[in-house]
């Protein structure tokens, strides 16, 4: 590209403009609105987790808005649809910031993309909610997380399945961080719970042929397989270890199947009997969960759309929401310290308190089993605090940190 | 000796799956010239085709032997009509044109199917070789690659048909010097071609989650083992697939499903600097 002393000059312009226009208050702007950004993939090949995603952050605002909004003021929603394209996040992620100024961020699905636009919230002074099930460790006070991590799911999960199905455990991983870091937790509450990981095999998200895995899981005779097995091509596994005859042989536990709904991809019989942690099942019951399903149901109608992490996004707004109530502004730095109160909600997965040392959840995580295409709950851990986080993590003592810590289990 | 058993079935299954993506391209790309980057794209149609008829209610063997095949190979006829017949030997043109067929297959599939996986179970259950459990599919797949295999020699070298699709191939000019219309045959070629491509797709389909980007995975995977293969189609796919495949299988037992995938890329690299015309350049020459 070349650049003549037009298009400079144009452009400068354009610059000082805008910040002018930072520099007027955000408030005096817009005094009865209050503007609330979205960033997903809503189409894309990660859209099974975005559209949903997108779904129950506009459930989640319409109920707000219904009620009167907050203090007075109604939510506008500025949404951005990033395509399963991690450059657009940040051009998106600057948009929102810069031109469409809005008061909070909620979005991001993949690490990859929180990563893109997290250091552009923090420079711009924009509050930040990522809600979703990740590897855990990001220490940063302009930053809320909401959904699960490793320690959470595992440490519930490893011990429940050691009990039934005994002490040998096989796992497979995604060979990208988030499977390295839980094969690590899975170790780790293995030998706690005085069981043992005989192997772990890690997998590039594209190998599609477990057929040799297959056979060396018969000759290594674990009492049970431990999948961390990420994406489309992973599901083969599910079905080859079905079409093997296996499913019915050795039990299965997962900490990823089904968080975008994959047990619906797979028939009943290859899908049941195989055990998963998560804050959230569609079967609870619970007041705010029967409450969240009908107002589903009349926004949207089909429920089965409905995932661990479209929760997740829509507990996150609600818990920014009762922040803004409680702080009587949306006030970056007000809205924070209400959250760091220790604030919590009734979400529809049960009591999710945040937790003021890492700004990450305190959640109940519920053991459930699959069956039929349904996710059975058969045990409730509840408020699991996110120790692999606060192991690294302290921003009480520190808060101007702003790092990602890999966490070693 | 169990374990002996299910490696060797592993072997032969991984090798048979190698011909079986290779096929289609063996027939577009060794015979024709053409290179043709949809390939992976017509796989995955034929995939959904499986997927949509199995849904609908027609048997699962109806579905990937008869009507997944007939569909790409239709498509195929359109794509050799509207596109390639506009483009033969001009090889760096057709490679631009398919790639461009990729995209827009990719994103047709994705607008009807939208980007989300889906799938259908194997038809055949699993069975037991002493105290391993063995995936029944896989059986099915090594004996229609081997009756595939016997039927397209058959066609190519016993019938009027296939030697006239062969001469055509060499000598298009003297094909046609004699008679025959080498542009009816290179669209019938190209026809059968994509048919392959999409009885692939849907042999496959039962076995993985089926993404309307699942194409990609095949593609460097065909072209390594047609390129490698050399001039000899069936000759050539066969020892190209037999010999990454056990690569592949050796590695992976002895050390893991990555390694595996590794040593089968690192095995191509070498046999193509030792064999740059493809194993069938130096053996076997002058088989079909």
């Amino acid at each position: 590209m070349t650049l003549n002393r037009r298009d400079f000059m144009a452009g400068t312009a354009g610059l000082l403009t805008a910040a002018c226009g930072a520099m007027i208050p955000g408030s005096a702007l817009a005094i009865d609105k209050i503007k609330f950004g979205s960033i997903l993939d809503t189409s894309g090949i990660f859209d099974a987790y975005g559209k949903p995603m997108d779904m129950a952050a506009r459930l989640a605002i319409d109920e707000i808005n219904e009620a009167g909004g907050l203090n007075g003021a109604s939510i506008d929603v500025t949404a951005y649809d990033t395509q399963s394209n991690m450059a657009l996040y940040t051009q998106f992620g600057q948009k929102l910031v810069r031109q469409d100024k809005v008061d909070v961020v909620h979005g991001g699905i993949l690490s990859a993309s929180r990563e893109a636009i997290r250091q552009t919230m923090r420079k711009s002074k924009t509050l930040y909610f990522y809600n979703v099930l990740y590897e855990g460790g990001v220490c940063d006070r302009n930053i809320f997380i909401t959904g699960v991590t490793p320690s959470q799911q595992v440490e519930v999960l490893v011990p429940h399945a050691i009990k039934k199905w005994g002490k040998k455990i096989y796992v497979l991983a995604a060979d990208y961080n988030y499977g390295q870091i839980t094969a690590n937790w899975i170790k780790k509450y293995a030998a706690d719970a005085g069981a043992e990981v005989i192997a772990v095999d890690f997998f590039p998200l594209d190998v599609a042929d477990f057929g040799s895995t297959i056979a060396k899981i018969q000759t290594a005779k674990p009492d049970m397989i431990v999948s961390v097995l990420v994406g489309g091509a992973h599901l083969s596994f599910y079905r080859q270890w079905a079409a093997a005859g296996m499913n019915k042989k050795i039990p299965m536990a997962s900490t990823t199947l089904g968080v975008g709904n994959e047990h619906k991809v797979l028939t009943a019989d290859e899908g049941d009997g195989i055990l998963v942690a998560y804050n959230y099942s569609p079967e609870l019951k619970s007041p705010a969960n029967t409450k969240f399903l009908q107002g589903w149901t009349k926004k949207f109608g089909d429920t089965s759309l409905i995932h661990e992490i479209a929760v997740s996004n829509y507990q996150g707004v609600h818990l920014w929401a009762e922040a803004v109530r409680r702080a009587g502004s949306t006030d970056r730095t007000k809205v924070t310290e209400a959250l760091e109160t220790g604030l919590s909600i009734k979400g529809p997965g049960g009591l999710v308190t945040i937790d003021p040392q890492t700004h990450h959840a305190i959640l109940d995580v519920h053991v459930m089993e699959i069956k039929n295409q349904k996710m059975n709950v058969l045990e409730s851990a509840l408020q699991r605090p996110p120790l692999d986080t606060q192991s690294a993590c302290d921003l009480k003592a520190n808060p101007d940190d702003n790092t990602q810590y890999e966490i070693k289990a | 000796m169990d374990l002996a058993a299910v490696i060797f079935v592993e072997t032969a299954y991984a090798i048979a799956s190698l011909i079986l993506v290779s096929m289609g391209l063996a027939v577009v790309f060794g015979m024709m010239r053409v290179i043709n980057l949809a390939h992976g794209e017509f796989m995955m149609m034929g995939g959904y085709t499986t997927i949509v008829a199995v849904k609908a209610g027609i048997n699962i063997y109806i579905a990937i032997l008869i009507i997944a095949p007939f569909v790409v190979g239709i498509i195929g006829l359109v794509v050799e009509r509207l596109v390639i017949r506009h483009l033969y030997g001009r090889l760096v043109d057709t490679m631009l044109a398919t790639w461009g067929l990729s995209l827009f297959f990719v994103g047709i599939v994705t607008m009807i199917f939208g980007n989300t996986t889906t799938g259908i179970s194997t038809p055949i259950s699993g069975f037991q070789i002493g105290d391993y459990q063995i995936n029944g599919y896989n059986f099915f797949i090594i004996v229609l690659v081997i009756l595939l295999l016997i039927v397209m020699y058959a066609l190519l070298k016993g019938t009027r048909l296939g030697l006239i699709a062969r001469g055509t191939m060499q000598r298009s000019d003297i094909a046609a010097a004699l008679g025959y219309d080498p542009e009816r045959i290179y669209m019938l070629t190209f026809m059968a071609g994509s048919a392959l491509s999409g009885l692939a797709g849907a042999v496959l389909a039962p076995l993985v989650g089926l993404v309307p980007t699942s194409g990609g995975a095949y593609i460097a995977k065909s072209f390594i083992t047609v390129v490698a293969g050399g001039p000899s189609i069936i000759t050539g796919l066969i020892s190209s697939a037999a010999s990454f495949g056990f690569i592949n299988q050796v590695f992976t037992f002895g050390i893991s499903p990555v390694v595996g995938e590794v040593a089968l890329l690192v095995a191509a690299v070498i046999l193509l600097r030792l064999m740059p015309q493809g194993i069938t350049g130096r053996f076997f020459k002058g088989k079909l």
